[in-house]
């Protein structure tokens, strides 16, 4: 066999290493171009297509966000925010949105209070627990059904069992009998179930991403079941539970159908009998959504610009709710224990 | 990615047979008077030769393939380069290995004979690779890369079945969609190169993820040779494979490299023993050490070679 | 209710205290279930699964008199009240569900791409909190810029006085319609489907695309042919997904959509795109407040009912394409 005949560093090494650099961003676009040569033309129309789409993602969301900036900061007065809203059909004398943004508040607040219970509990139960199988695949695909169930379904489903007789405590009865079946407590019970498979689902990814050696070591210590989700797990999936909470939240203030269905779309908070709170909550009143909805041209049509003023607050609260998002899930120590 | 078991479907002769796994095998059975696609027949009916006479059996390497000049690849800021000012050559029929401890570079350098080191930002080139007399930057990118074929450390067959795996290459370097037909001649072909024919041929719609470990490894070799390359990089090919398909794989390599100029980069010195007929040892980026792989192993002229072999480190 | 738990709670009573509200949610969405189809029934009762059709109800007139007309019904309708041929609101639902989520692929699929592999690191650091902020924008507020721009904007730019004249007699042309609705739907359905898609390429293993660069394909090609094939499960989850908000997406489209029960007719050509229409989640929308007539409280649960059905087929197909595809090894 012959021999290789190579020096392992030829002396001198003129030539080399001059010419052929890939520095540079000059010779690199040189480069590109020499390579986008031989490209077929269908590939470049696909590179170009993506540019496209990409760069038009971004002007479209920059102007449907600017735009509602500047009809948002145009429009909205703190007088706007701290009056009520007035039946009226005048601009002028139509008032605030401060029942809107209060109804809001409330909304996410009772939506969020129902579902919080049911999905941990859920979650906890079909990942800690889940037995029988069956039963724990039952719970996952029905939470599945919810999650693609639009609200405008769940939204009459509510009505039709709130305007049972059974359920007359959570709405208004009227004279004959016929149970109006809105109210806050209603609307709030069916916004939970659009609250719930987000959150369920941050609390199932969360809790399966702890390692299982924790809960071994906890049990070995002769915690129970019990003890060891209060004291180790709970604590760790904590995070996923804020992430999925502040999500569901966001879909609660957003939600439209509900609302318009079954609280009843006063303008004002209408508190039912006179018990303070209890009575807030079985009464019916609006949200920001409901109050976009009515004031557009599409609704009464009276007022397009409280309307932009009301969807403006209602695009702060869900981008905050979206900004507490990505800070609960920064902290969240389930991912780095995956690393 | 979940890999499938390595237990399913493996012919008789290569996984069945447990009691057969001793690791390095200590000899290399030459494929002398075999049909070319015979990997599953029980290979302990071969006669079994030593690599030394083996490689006196056969012919002289031929004309210079491959040359990589001065080449220097830095990454990023870092002021060392990853490969020193390199030259070597590599001849058709033979098999080169590249040989030298973890982060010597030598993944760095075959990386860049494809230019597939071009997609690691902040990589940088110097010096030049010259193919068959042509300077690879003077040559297209995609004409390069089937040329000069590359077959990765981790089988990465593409989630589709065995048939389009390896008439992926065929089907995208055509313009016209050719038909299964039209594949199917080339598509055995290389799966007869790769010793896989006889184990899939049953049914060449399975999906590839569905082989065992060694198999996959085998399919991505076929896959490699279905564009026909005139030289192979293969990028330390049987670290995660277990020690029978590795025998395999090597035997492969022998049959091989008749055809093409083959690069191997193993960290494995036993195997760059068994399979390689020149061997480059790197060590932090410079090429310490080139030459004939008996000379290498048993004679070596730097001291950090003799270190190395010897095992006093790596 | 914690604090009363704050005491040791033997394994048997933690589980059943943690399964009582997953069986509670199970409960919650077969009694959705239920409550619809009851509610539903006498529609189907009356006319049989012929209201799913097109054509004149036994009664007469279009579907929005047909509505109309039941609220007159009252609480104890007779069983003609339940007349209904619901074809326009069910071809609205179809069209502009299909139209909006095959944009939606193409675009996202390309906006994936793009964020994965082609954007600069800078051009991507905006444009992944674009999208997400995109995704979390309430339905209304693109209704509200639906209704008080692009409306006025198709009525003034868009439509043409002769075409205007050509249909008049048929249905008057003022703006909002297939159009609007399509580009706002789109708009809306189009972040998530992005968010997902981009989720399965970047977990594409990257040997997968090495593989297809070391076999001489150019980057572009191995994007197409290797990763965007291999997250088609992807692709098709996200677009049930997508479908799923598409269909049950009540308010914008009853604000954008011109709510005319009309079956915009393809063979008008250009106008086609400029007539109104209603689907059928708006049209609950829009009803409930009159829901005390039995016969419409019927309709609108039929169409719920309707809504549900699509929901679950479209995600039980989803399910089997998935699967089929998984088989293979994609992801």
């Amino acid at each position: 066999m012959s021999t290789p005949t190579l020096p392992a560093r030829p002396a001198g090494g003129a030539g080399a290493g001059a010419g052929s650099g890939a520095n540079g961003p000059r010779e690199r676009l040189r480069r590109l171009r020499a390579e986008l040569r031989h490209w077929r033309v269908t590939d470049l129309i696909g590179v170009a297509a993506a540019w496209v789409v990409g760069i038009g993602l971004c002007v479209v969301a920059a102007s449907i966000l600017g735009y509602m900036l500047v009809q948002g900061l145009r429009y909205l007065s703190l007088d706007l925010l701290v009056t009520q809203p007035e039946p009226s059909l005048n601009q002028t004398r139509s008032g605030g949105i401060l029942d809107p943004i209060l109804g809001t508040v409330i909304m996410v607040i009772v939506g969020t209070l129902i579902a919080l219970p049911l999905a941990v509990g859920a979650a906890l139960w079909v990942v800690e627990f889940g037995r029988p199988r069956w039963l724990a695949r039952t719970v996952e695909s029905m939470i599945e059904v919810i999650a693609g169930s639009p609200s405008i379904v769940i939204a009459i489903f509510g009505l039709a069992i709130f305007q049972l007789p059974l359920m007359s405590w959570m709405s208004f009865t009227a004279d004959g009998g016929a149970v109006f079946g809105r109210s806050f407590l209603t609307a709030g019970a069916m916004m939970s179930l659009i609250a719930i498979p987000s959150i369920f689902t941050a609390t199932r990814e969360a809790l399966l991403s702890i390692p299982q050696h924790l809960r071994e070591a906890s049990y070995a210590l002769g915690k129970t079941r019990w003890s060891t989700i209060r004291a180790v797990l709970l604590p760790s999936v904590r995070p996923g539970i804020a992430t999925g909470t502040a999500l569901g939240m966001g879909r609660i203030a957003g939600d439209t159908a509900i609302i318009v269905v079954l609280l009843g779309a006063t303008l004002r908070i209408e508190p039912e009998g006179g018990v303070p709170l209890w009575g807030t909550l079985t009464g019916t009143g609006s949200t920001l959504t409901s109050y976009v909805y009515n004031n557009s041209p599409a609704g009464e049509g009276g007022a397009p610009e409280k309307a932009y003023a009301a969807a403006f607050v209602l695009l702060l609260i869900v981008l905050a709710l979206n900004a507490l998002v990505s800070i609960a899930g920064r902290r969240d120590p389930a991912r780095t224990l995956q690393k | 990615m979940s890999r499938p078991a390595t237990e399913s479907h493996d012919p008789a002769g290569s996984d069945g047979d447990g009691t057969r796994g001793a690791y390095p095998p200590p000899v290399r059975r030459i494929a002398l008077d075999r049909a070319p696609t015979v990997v599953a027949d029980d290979p302990a009916e071969r006669p079994l030769v030593s690599p030394s006479i083996e490689r006196a059996l056969r012919p002289a390497t031929g004309r210079e393939r491959l040359r990589i000049d001065e080449l220097s690849i830095f990454y990023g800021d870092a002021p060392k380069p990853a490969v020193n000012a390199v030259t070597l050559p590599v001849h058709e029929g033979e098999v080169l290995a590249l040989i030298g401890p973890s982060g010597c570079g030598k993944t760095t350098l075959l990386r860049s004979l494809n230019r597939l080191i071009e997609l690691t930002p902040g990589a940088r080139r110097q010096g030049r690779i010259v193919l068959d007399g042509e300077d690879i930057d003077g040559l297209e990118m995609t004409r390069l890369r089937r040329r000069v074929s590359m077959v990765f450390q981790q089988p990465n067959p593409f989630p589709m079945s065995i048939f389009d795996n390896v008439a992926y290459a065929l089907r995208e370097q055509s313009r016209k969609r050719p038909s299964k037909r039209d594949l199917l001649p080339r598509v055995e072909h290389a799966l007869r190169r790769a010793g896989l024919w006889d184990e899939v041929s049953h049914d060449l719609s399975r999906p590839a993820l569905r082989l065992s470990g060694g198999q996959q490894q085998r399919l991505c070799i076929a896959r490699a040779l279905a564009v026909e390359p005139e030289v192979l990089l293969m990028d330390e090919p049987c670290s995660a494979l277990d020690p029978i398909s590795t025998t395999v794989i090597e035997q492969l390599i022998h049959e091989l490299r008749s055809e093409l100029a083959i690069v191997i980069v193993t960290h494995n010195l036993q195997q760059a023993r068994r399979v390689a007929d020149n061997v480059a040892f790197m060590y932090l980026g410079d090429l310490i050490e080139y030459g004939p792989t008996e000379e290498l192993f048993e004679r070596p002229r730097a001291e950090r070679t003799r270190e190395y072999v010897g095992g006093t480190f790596g | 209710m914690l604090a009363r738990l704050r005491g040791p709670l033997t394994d048997r009573r933690a589980g059943l205290l943690l399964g009582a509200p997953a069986v509670a949610v199970v409960l919650i969405v077969l009694a959705m279930l239920v409550f619809v189809a009851i509610q539903a029934w006498p529609t189907f009762q009356h006319n049989g699964l012929g209201w799913l059709g097109d054509g004149p109800a036994p009664t007469g007139g279009t579907v929005d008199q047909q509505l109309g007309s039941m609220v007159e019904g009252g609480e104890a309708p007779p069983p003609s009240a339940y007349a209904i041929k619901a074809w326009p609101l069910i071809f609205g639902t179809a069209l502009t569900t299909v139209l909006s989520i095959a944009i939606g692929i193409v675009v996202s699929v390309l906006a994936a791409i793009f964020i994965v592999d082609l954007a600069p690191r800078r051009v991507r650091n905006v444009v992944v909190p674009v999208v997400r902020l995109l995704a979390a924008v309430p339905s209304v507020i693109y209704g509200l810029i639906g209704i008080l721009v692009l409306v006025p904007f198709v009525n003034d730019n868009l439509i043409s006085e002769g075409q205007r004249q050509s249909v008049q007699n048929v249905i008057p042309l003022t703006g909002p319609g297939l159009l609007v609705s399509v580009v706002l739907l789109t708009l809306m359905v189009t972040p998530i489907m992005i968010a997902l898609i981009t989720d399965a390429l970047e977990s594409v293993p990257r040997g997968w695309r090495e593989g297809a660069l070391a076999l001489g394909v150019t980057q572009w090609r191995a994007t197409m042919s290797v990763a965007v094939k291999a997250i088609r499960p992807a692709i098709v989850a996200a677009a049930v997904l997508a479908s799923a908000r598409a269909l049950g997406e009540a308010i914008m489209l009853s604000m954008v959509s011109g709510s005319n029960g009309y079956a915009p007719r393809i063979q008008d050509g250009l106008i086609f795109l400029f007539e109104p229409l209603r689907p059928l989640a708006a049209t609950i929308a829009e009803n409930t407040e009159s829901i005390n007539s039995a016969a419409l409280k019927s309709t609108l649960y039929a169409f719920a009912f309707l809504l549900l059905v699509s929901c679950f087929v479209l995600s039980l197909g989803s399910y089997f394409i998935k699967r089929s595809l998984r088989a293979q090894g994609a992801r």
